[in-house]
Parts: C-alpha cells; structure tokens; sequence
C-alpha cells in the first residue's frame, strides 16, 4: 500500500472527524486527492466505518452492560471455526468477535440493557448452537480505556504553562 | 517608592534586560479560553516507558548524587545513540557531559570558552537566552540577521562579515526556534569553512536534531574537520517530550568537557538522578515514540503552514521544530500591537518576534505543538482576526 494511504488511515485512525481540506493540508495534498483515496479504501472495504467512542457510563438514563464471553466449540469440518463464528456475529448485540489462541476458541464482546438480557443471550441463543461446548461469562465493572483512548479526562488537559521560550 | 534592595543587586545583572516573554505570559495567563500557541515544549506528555523507568529507580533507592558527568552507564548509551542517530563519535568517560537542561550546558560552554570582552556571533531570530548567557559569561554576542528573504538561513558571506579579531566563537541552532529554519549538509559545510579559516569555535544547539521533517538530520559534529572545533548541545526535552525533567548535554572535546564538568561540578553537583534514570530508558527504548511524535508535528506543521498561506501570511514552510514564523507586516502593525491584538481580540496567544532579536520584529512565532482541534480552532480565529485588515 502506498505510504500516503497508510498515513491517512492513521490520521483517521486517531480521528474521523478532522475535514477532508484540513486533513489534505496536513498531507500536502488536495481535497480532491484525499476524497478520492478515501472512497479507494471503502470500496476495497480498508475503510470499514466511522464511528465515535463514547463513555456511556455519563449517561445517566443508559444503565447497558457489556460482557465477555469465552467460548469453547467444536470446529465444523471443511469451514473450521468460520461456520460457528458467522452463527454468532450475525446477532446485533455482538459487538466483538475474536477466534484466539490459548484455553478457549472465541471471545465474544456482548452488551445489552441489562444483566438478564445478557444471560438469556448465553442460556438461549449461544449454548444452544451445536458446535458450542461451553461458555463462561465474564461482565465488565468499569471501563478505564477502550482503542487507546483512556477515558478519564483529566488525561488530556494541558499542564503546561500559556507561554514558554 | 523605589525598593532600595535594588541598590545590592549587582550592576551587569540590573542592566540584564527580563525576557520579553514574560509580559506576554502575564497578558495571557490572566484571560480566560485563550488557545495559546505561544508554548515553545510539545504537547505530549513523556512517554510512559520512561516515567516508569524513572518510578523503577526511585523505588530502588537510586536517590544518591552520580557521578559530575553523569551516570556512566547513560554516557554509554548517549555515546552510541549520537554515533548511530547522528554517525559523530563521542567518548563517554572525556567527551560528553550529561547537564541539567540544554540550557544549562550553553551556560556553561560560553563561561569555558569566553575571556572578557570575546566576540560570538549570534544568528537572530534566536532563542532568547543565546545573548544573556554570553553576556553573563563576560562575553560580547554580536549579531547576525537570518532574514526571510533566505528563509531565515544565515549567509556565509553575513558570518564573514561579523568577525573581528575578538571573534571567539559561533553559536548555531538548527533547526531553530523561533523560525524553524534548518540548515543542510552544504549550508553548515560552508559555515564549517568559515570557521576553520579564522579557527573559530561553533557551539551548536541541536535540542531539534529528532524533529527535522523532510531531510536526514546532519550534526554540526559530523561536518568533516568540524568535530575538534564543535560543542555539540543538546538534550532530551524536546524529541522525547521531556521538557520538566531538565536534562541535557553537551558533547565536545576532551579539554571543553574537561572545563565545562570543572564549572559543572562546583555549581551544580550533577543532574537530577532519576531524570538521568528516564533518559536512559528514553534512549535505549524511546525511538518508536519519538517517530510518531514526529509524524503527528509534521502533519501538524503543513497543517498551520498552508492555513496561515491562505489566510493571506507570508511564511516559508519550516524545516523542523515546531515552530512557524509568519509575516505580519501586511497588517501595518508591529508584532508586539499584532499579538496583543489578537490576544485581545480572538483570545489566541503569539509570541511577538522581536523577542527573540530585532530582526524577529514584523514576524510572530506560532508553536504548533497543540492539538488539531486546537489549531483548527485558533487558525479560524486568525482568519476572523484579520478580516478587519482586508
């Protein structure tokens, strides 16, 4: 890939609302160059989406729970862990799927509205598929970073002083 | 009523005129929501590894004094990175003295070197302690113009012109706060030869060495024949966002380090342990950070550069630091009117330019070492600023 594509995926990367002029400033580019790199990329699907981090714990009305679950399965013969993997991303609620190395095969990031709808998620859908041997269901109490960006603000305020030589 | 304390201040330090920054920080410091682009250190934060190594240290007891020059083991690892980074060979036990700041070792190359009343050439617009630190050492700065004309780079033939019998010495820095301009290979060459010729010495403060953008970085060191007449001065703060850690060096032959370490030990002792504990470790592990700091200046630099063009500025794209030094004459004001205004005006802090030497005057200094939303926000203000001059 060509080294100016790799760093607008990088300047995305860190953050998708800077404007195309300001992004092709900061490349030496035009806007015209930028936009047309930029729809390159989604259409080859490197660009999947842009999308912002929130800390829905500050929203008081949102009482969601995220959860981890570890899943053991027994691979399907001639689509290996794929089959399983599609039956499970499929539903909405999944918001992360990864097959790993180590204990278990698939580590699922789940939420939902509450710790109920999570269990029936488990008890229900999951352990119910064929290939699925066991689970086990891990929730999450606090977030403190999440795709580099650490979520306590008193990180980003600046410490130095107005002026300096 | 005049506080008669005054009275028992020593003459040559009540002449010493205070930074004119200083003003400017009082100003800003006061207003509220004022997006400053008058800090001259980075906006990141050290790099975690290297606070880490400094707690690791601490928690081991290292709290002790080392030795004058440093700790051995981080003038070996200095050693190495100087030869690998910048291919100058250096001696950790008689060649490199590890000082607090590289502020501290220019203070100290200018009280090794200078008798009463020697001569050193000063290229303005320049950081605002070159000339106090000559003075203070009993020297005499003169000054040479870097103009925008050649983009601020000095000419030969203006050195040339400044030295006089009394010359002892050229201070350089490249790349330079407050322009940003930085010198090639050729362009140092040719001073190189100027000062081989009347057998000058050239302190050169390289504390930007890691933030040049679009060349390979050549130290003055490296400049055949150079190393013998060369103090190289430089420090951790800026390439590894270190800035409060206050630790520097200096580089040079054996009898200036020899000099300068017998100042050194008598004022100083030696620099902070713990700060010399981090730098190892911003060293040995610290180059990763320093690229992608690096990366994330350079964007930020073409970022401002070509905003401040549209706008209506002249100003050259700049070399390295993170620094631009845009013209504000067009405006009919000077720089200090210039940047009181849009302080006043559009809450956005400058750094008048002729605080850093005459020459600096019709120019303001613009650290982009803030963040995009930041600089997004504030080129917008500029933009509205000058609407009125239009």
């Amino acid at each position: 890939m060509e080294q100016k594509e790799i760093e607008l995926l990088q300047i995305l990367e860190k953050n998708g609302r800077l404007s195309t002029e300001t992004i092709a400033k900061m490349m030496e580019l035009t806007a015209e160059e930028v936009e047309l790199m930029m729809k390159k990329l989604e259409e080859e699907c490197t660009i999947l989406g842009y999308s912002t981090l929130v800390n829905w714990a500050k929203v008081l009305k949102d009482e969601r729970v995220t959860a981890m679950i570890e899943v053991k399965v027994t691979p399907t013969r001639g689509a290996g862990f794929d089959h399983v993997a599609e039956r499970i991303y499929r539903f909405p609620e999944v918001k992360a799927l990864y097959l790993m190395s180590g204990a278990y095969d698939l580590s699922i990031t789940i939420e939902g509205q509450t710790m109920m709808e999570i269990s029936r998620f488990v008890s229900d859908k999951l352990s119910t598929l064929d290939s699925v041997v066991s689970t086990v269901t891990h929730f999450v109490l606090k977030k403190y970073k999440h795709d580099g960006i650490v979520f306590d603000k008193r990180d980003d305020q600046d410490k130095r002083m107005m002026v300096t030589p | 009523m005049i506080d008669q304390s005054y009275n028992y201040i020593a003459d040559h330090i009540n002449q010493l005129q205070p930074s004119g920054i200083r003003r400017f920080f009082d100003l800003a410091s006061k207003m509220e929501n004022v997006i400053s682009l008058g800090v001259g250190e980075p906006d990141f934060v050290t790099p975690w590894n290297v606070i880490e190594a400094s707690y690791h240290s601490l928690e081991q007891g290292y709290t002790a004094y080392t030795a004058n020059a440093g700790l051995l083991e981080l003038r070996q690892e200095l050693s190495r990175f100087l030869e690998k980074q910048y291919h100058v060979a250096y001696r950790p036990e008689d060649q490199l003295l590890i000082t607090v700041g590289a502020s501290q070792a220019i203070d100290l190359a200018f009280r090794a070197i200078l008798n009463p009343g020697d001569e050193v050439l000063v290229i303005e617009p320049s950081f605002v302690s070159y000339v106090p630190a000559i003075k203070l050492a009993g020297g005499e700065p003169v000054i040479v113009e870097a103009t925008e004309q050649h983009a601020f780079k000095v000419q030969p033939e203006d050195i040339e012109r400044a030295i006089t019998g009394k010359t002892k010495a050229i201070l350089i820095c490249s790349p330079n706060n407050p322009t940003g301009a930085a010198l090639n290979k050729e362009e140092l060459a040719a001073i190189g030869q100027i000062a081989q010729r009347h057998d000058l010495i050239v302190v050169s403060d390289e504390i930007y060495a890691d933030l040049l953008y679009d060349e390979p970085f050549t130290s003055f060191a490296a400049i055949p024949n150079m190393q013998e007449r060369t103090i190289l001065i430089s420090g951790f703060s800026k390439a590894f966002a270190m800035t409060g850690w206050r630790l520097g060096y200096a580089a040079a032959p054996k009898a200036i380090i020899e000099a300068m370490t017998k100042i050194h030990q008598y004022t100083i002792m030696c620099a902070p342990t713990m700060a010399q504990y981090g730098a190892l470790e911003a060293l040995r592990n610290g180059q990763d950070s320093v690229i992608e700091m690096k990366t994330s200046y350079r964007q930020r630099r073409n970022y401002v550069v070509r905003t401040l063009q549209d706008i209506g500025f002249p100003c050259h794209l700049p070399g390295g630091a993170f620094y631009v030094f845009p013209s504000i004459k067009g405006t009919g004001l000077t720089s200090e009117q210039f940047a009181e205004r849009l302080l006043d005006e559009q809450k956005v802090a400058v750094v008048p330019g002729h605080v850093f030497g005459k020459s600096g005057e019709g120019y303001v200094r613009c650290s982009y070492a803030t963040s995009m939303q930041q600089l997004t926000e504030a080129m917008k203000r500029i933009r509205r600023f000058m609407e009125q001059f239009n």
